[in-house]
């Protein structure tokens, strides 16, 4: 699945460490095949953040503090914000589990510890992907993420890593029909 | 040859390169795969549907292991462990471990001997970089992840930079390795080693044993680490004589070898320390936390349930009785541990102590069953991470520690010195 290069949507504001368990507690991790489930409980192992989920509109916006994501593997926890309708996470930096989820899913996030600092819950953001900057039209400040390596530039581009894996495949197989 | 540390090492003849550097990003070969009844519903799912792979690339090395939710705690994980069955009986997956043959997924890997020093281990499962501790290079993925694993055998990798840890002198008395990495994650943070490799060295490591070990390469997640990995020793040697599936090579780290930074950490000065709530780096040494009163103490999963914790634990117990009001949960965290366990009467010891003794599974630790914390419960547990809601409601409050200070803890009713514990003469 690719991703319109623009994004637009009201920002979430969250704090520093917020761990995989907060995102989707493990006891939903049952709904691990149900997307819209897994969504509808998303970030509601924040402190007094029950409900959470049902006041998002399409296609808003979180913004976390630093090491976003740590804590277990479950690949849930981006599929949980996903499925929660939120367009693209930004965080000042990631847990690295994370942030391999995220990428291998196609699923677009921004690392820039300025505009985690400076955004404010339920500001309006205008995210170019394409050219990495956050536009906070609530505040007219204009922020710059930090690249990430082409190759993972490329696979979040390209929709993750399962087309790349089917590409791979392919030529495996052609090489052994080749050789064969 | 260019100088490397052990990580860059596996990381460079995995990727069949001469040389790697810390920022690199390498496509490499994988020696050994994990999922468990979590990850491998969706992996398979990823693999077979969306990757359009139908086998498996190496049945031979990969492990499938029921254990987070198993046996099942409800009909929706009942189906989680069905389809975990039919994947691994599919694709042929020679290292299946059902309900009651195996347990938890990282204190079975090691003691199958199918983590073997020099080699590239992946687990879709965070607590993965368990088995650096003999001496490969280990880590946690996603589900996607290990679909790309599943089908291709390989996967790319960002070579990570490496924080060198020194631990000199030795452990003082009642201190523990769990101690000791508790007390690094505190000083560094949970985010102190953010995608780094951090490799433990050092004399008081000599006196640890591979159980100790294990427990402190299983937390390098707690500090936002992508690997924890030691070096191969007489010690690593020992345990894996007569358990070692394959034919292994050990790595060392060059002298010279580049770190990021390196940590000197005098081991005898350090306290027993303990994580408060409600997060690993918020330690602080015994005293700061005694007398805190406890609802439940739960002495289980991959980082402090293996027999040597058991029988230290047993120790404690042994004659003693549960405080009124506090319910000691014992979870062995493999069935190889709880056949141990049983062979040396340290469950009589257990269930005389009126502590319960549970089948091993992740269970408590990640809020999953038997033993999941109500809102404003306080715990004492030997696991590994105690962010909000880990265990259960997100008002749970949960404190980590050795086993030690647990089972002395659930005596007492309250966070105490084992010594406190033990100096009271065991009632005839």
């Amino acid at each position: 699945m690719t991703v319109a290069s623009v994004l637009r949507g009201r920002a979430w504001k969250f704090g520093d460490n917020v761990d995989t368990d907060q995102i989707i507690p493990a006891k939903y991790a049952i709904y691990s095949l149900d997307e819209k489930k897994l969504g509808e409980h998303a970030l509601e192992g924040v402190p007094d953040n029950q409900g959470w989920a049902q006041r998002v509109s399409q296609g808003d916006i979180v913004v976390g503090g630093s090491n976003f994501g740590c804590g277990s593997s479950r690949e849930i926890a981006p599929i949980a914000i996903r499925g929660a309708g939120i367009s693209c996470v930004i965080a000042g930096s990631y847990a690295r589990i994370f942030f391999r989820n995220a990428i291998n899913l196609g699923y677009p996030i921004l690392q820039s510890p300025q505009a985690s600092e400076a955004i404010e819950q339920g500001d309006e953001l205008e995210v170019d992907l394409e050219e990495g900057v956050v536009r906070n039209l609530t505040r007219g400040d204009e922020y710059q993420a930090e690249p990430f390596p082409q190759f993972m530039a490329d696979l979040m581009k390209t929709g993750g890593l399962v087309p790349w894996v089917r590409k791979r495949l392919a030529e495996r197989a052609a090489t052994a029909g080749g050789h064969g | 040859m260019p100088a490397m540390t052990m990580t860059e090492k596996i990381l460079a003849r995995a990727s069949g390169r001469e040389q790697v550097r810390p920022g690199d990003l390498v496509l490499a070969k994988i020696d050994f795969a994990m999922g468990h009844d979590l990850t491998i519903p969706p992996s398979g799912k990823i693999m077979r549907e969306q990757m359009g792979a139908e086998k498996v690339w190496d049945p031979k090395r990969v492990a499938v292991v029921q254990d987070h939710f198993q046996p099942a705690k409800d009909a929706a994980s009942a189906t989680l462990g069905r389809l975990t069955r039919e994947f691994a009986r599919d694709m042929g997956i020679k290292w299946y471990f059902e309900v009651g043959q195996g347990g938890i997924c990282h204190t079975v890997l090691p003691e199958k001997g199918l983590v073997l020093p020099g080699e590239l281990v992946v687990g879709a499962d965070s607590h993965s970089c368990t088995y650096g501790a003999l001496n490969n290079f280990a880590t946690g993925i996603g589900s996607t992840d290990l679909a790309c694993v599943l089908a291709l055998g390989e996967l790319w990798f960002r070579v990570p930079e490496t924080l060198k840890f020194v631990y000199h002198n030795r452990l003082s008395e009642w201190v523990e390795s769990k101690d000791l990495i508790l007390h690094v994650i505190g000083r560094i943070g949970v985010d102190g080693a953010r995608s780094k490799a951090m490799e433990h060295t050092g004399e008081a490591l000599t006196h640890i044993d591979m159980e100790g070990r294990l427990t402190m390469t299983n937390m390098a997640i707690e500090a936002g680490a992508k690997n924890g990995i030691m070096g191969y020793d007489e010690v690593t040697a020992e345990y894996l004589q007569g358990r070692a599936q394959r034919p292994y090579e050990p790595v060392a780290s060059d002298p010279d070898a580049g770190y990021e930074k390196v940590f000197e950490i005098d081991a005898e000065q350090v306290p027993i320390t303990l994580a408060r709530p409600m997060s690993p780096d918020n330690t602080a040494p015994l005293e700061e936390v005694a007398g805190t009163r406890l609802d439940q103490v739960f002495i289980g999963s991959c980082t402090n349930s293996r027999i040597t914790d058991l029988r230290r634990a047993a120790t404690v117990l042994e004659g003693r009785h549960v405080a009124p009001w506090v319910r000691l949960i014992i979870t062995p965290s493999s069935h190889e541990v709880a056949t141990m366990a049983e062979r040396e009467g340290l469950i009589g010891t257990f269930l005389r102590a009126g502590a319960a003794w549970t089948t091993e599974t992740c269970g408590a630790c990640l809020g999953g069953h038997q033993g999941v914390l109500g809102e404003g419960e306080v715990c004492l547990s030997t696991t590994n991470r105690n962010f909000p809601g880990r265990m259960g409601d997100p008002k749970a409050l949960v404190y980590l520690s050795n086993p030690v200070v647990a089972a002395a803890s659930a005596v007492a009713g309250e966070i105490v010195h084992p010594k406190e514990v033990l100096k009271e003469r065991v009632p005839a």
